[in-house]
């Protein structure tokens, strides 16, 4: 659908020590992963692409700038998976406008989870389910941190199966950070390599399949 | 009516003095606020007796402009005090001030206008007693919903943020809050309404009743009061929140908690 550009992206009011000026674009259908030492500000930097973030320079989706539409509706195109997904209601389905047989079948879920209350959810599966959410809202662009963090092999393979699959139905621009830099290799096309004082862009010479 | 001398203040003081003597002896740590509690009522409750008996006397409507005006802005920095993380000191008495405006000082002008309608419409007898009583009161409320709302948002801006980031707009993402805070801050007065007359008698009515007016009259009285702190509260919260809420939010909607401090 569209590609992803990031120009001149600042985001020194943030903090002093954080001096990079961004300028890197995600063809439609393609992932950049995101790799870097703990604390080296890699959630800030996907915070910011989702305008949750004061920042400098622009951001641009195919030819619509974040600021031409209204927060709302660019985080709705945007849309960032946090490391940890947050629940404000009772039950598991609350959370959710319908049930979306495949997307939780996929990811080994019956119609019984809509009833589960939220308080007796394991990690792992407040992620898998913080995942259909963000997907079943069929954003434009995923922003994902570390979306595997918590899960075993079995459930890390099947969600990045989901999120190819996605990203191949939708030509979706991904941006992915990962700690694991087989996963990385496994998913994404290009890397974004973070340090202190700069960053780089290699590519991990594989087309998008 | 009778009336009370200063001997019959002194008999009561003594009870007062005998707590004060017991609590040293027991060791309780509160003697001293005691006694400064008690010297700051009467000479507080003294001086408005005397001060309201010239106000009384003379109708002036300056005069009494004057001390209503210092009467919200108190009330209006007041209602920033005691919260655990309370706005920046500017904007908080800006907000408690307009919604306290807005709750009391708007239902005391229907009241003194319309309902009860004294000649002068703004003679000091009614208007001082009925702004004091609303203002006393709403207070309570909206800064118990203050407090409710800065408190939640405070600890749960990691959920306000994750509904951000779906796509939610700032009125989506922290309507919950806001009902809850709304909610808070009503709970005192539709308690104080339900047991009214069967638990408690209302301080108001009891006054009244002791000077002399005859109960069903006081109960009239009593019932306008209950109706105008509980309009005034809900109008009064539901403003501060709104104003709030609006705050705690930049113009790209994302949750910005600079206007909060922590105690």
């Amino acid at each position: 659908m569209s590609d992803f550009t990031i120009k001149n992206l600042n985001l020194s009011s943030i903090s002093e020590n954080f001096s990079h000026t961004f300028h890197f674009s995600i063809k439609a259908g393609e992932c950049l992963g995101i790799t870097g030492p703990s604390g080296i500000g890699k959630s800030v930097l996907l915070k910011a692409l989702a305008d949750m973030l004061p920042h400098q320079g622009q951001l641009i989706l195919g030819d619509i700038e974040a600021h031409t539409l209204s927060a709302p509706q660019w985080r709705k195109k945007v849309t960032l998976l946090p490391a940890e997904s947050q629940w404000w209601c009772d039950t598991v389905g609350e959370h959710f406008h319908r049930f979306d047989d495949t997307l939780f079948a996929q990811l080994g879920f019956t119609k019984e989870v809509m009833n589960w209350q939220i308080n007796h959810l394991s990690s792992g599966e407040k992620q898998r389910l913080a995942c259909i959410r963000l997907l079943m809202n069929e954003p434009e662009v995923l922003l994902l941190d570390e979306p595997t963090a918590n899960l075993d092999k079995t459930n890390q393979e099947k969600l990045e199966h989901i999120i190819t699959e996605y990203q191949h139905k939708h030509s979706a621009p991904i941006i992915w950070i990962s700690h694991d830099n087989e996963q990385l290799e496994r998913v994404c096309q290009h890397l974004l390599i973070l340090n202190k004082d700069e960053y780089k862009v290699i590519s991990l010479k594989k087309a998008a399949l | 009516m009778i009336h009370l001398t200063a001997w019959d203040l002194v008999i009561a003081s003594t009870m007062i003095m005998l707590l004060a003597i017991t609590s040293l002896w027991l060791q309780l740590n509160i003697t001293r606020q005691l006694l400064i509690a008690t010297v700051r009522n009467v000479v507080q409750l003294l001086l408005i007796g005397y001060l309201l008996k010239i106000i009384f006397n003379s109708d002036n409507l300056f005069l009494l402009s004057g001390i209503v005006t210092i009467m919200l802005l108190v009330a209006g920095y007041e209602i920033n005090s005691r919260q655990k993380y309370p706005l920046k000191s500017w904007i908080g008495i800006k907000i408690g001030t307009i919604s306290l405006f807005l709750s009391s000082f708007a239902m005391t002008l229907l009241v003194l206008m319309v309902i009860i309608a004294p000649t002068p419409w703004y003679s000091p007898q009614y208007a001082i007693p009925l702004l004091g009583m609303l203002l006393g009161n709403t207070m309570n409320g909206i800064s118990l919903g203050m407090d409710k709302l800065n408190q939640s948002v405070y600890q749960q801006q990691a959920v306000i943020e994750q509904r951000l980031m779906l796509g939610h707009t700032y009125q989506e993402a922290i309507h919950d809050i806001r009902s809850e805070s709304i909610r808070t801050g009503m709970i005192p007065i539709i308690n104080s309404m339900a047991i009214a007359g069967i638990v408690s008698l209302p301080g108001m009515m009891t006054g009244q009743i002791l000077s002399g007016t005859p109960p069903v009259e006081a109960v009239k009285y009593q019932i306008l009061i209950f109706f105008l702190i509980a309009a005034g509260t809900g109008f009064g919260i539901m403003l501060a929140v709104w104003m709030i809420a609006k705050r705690l939010f930049d113009d790209r909607q994302r949750l910005d908690l600079t206007i909060l401090t922590k105690k």
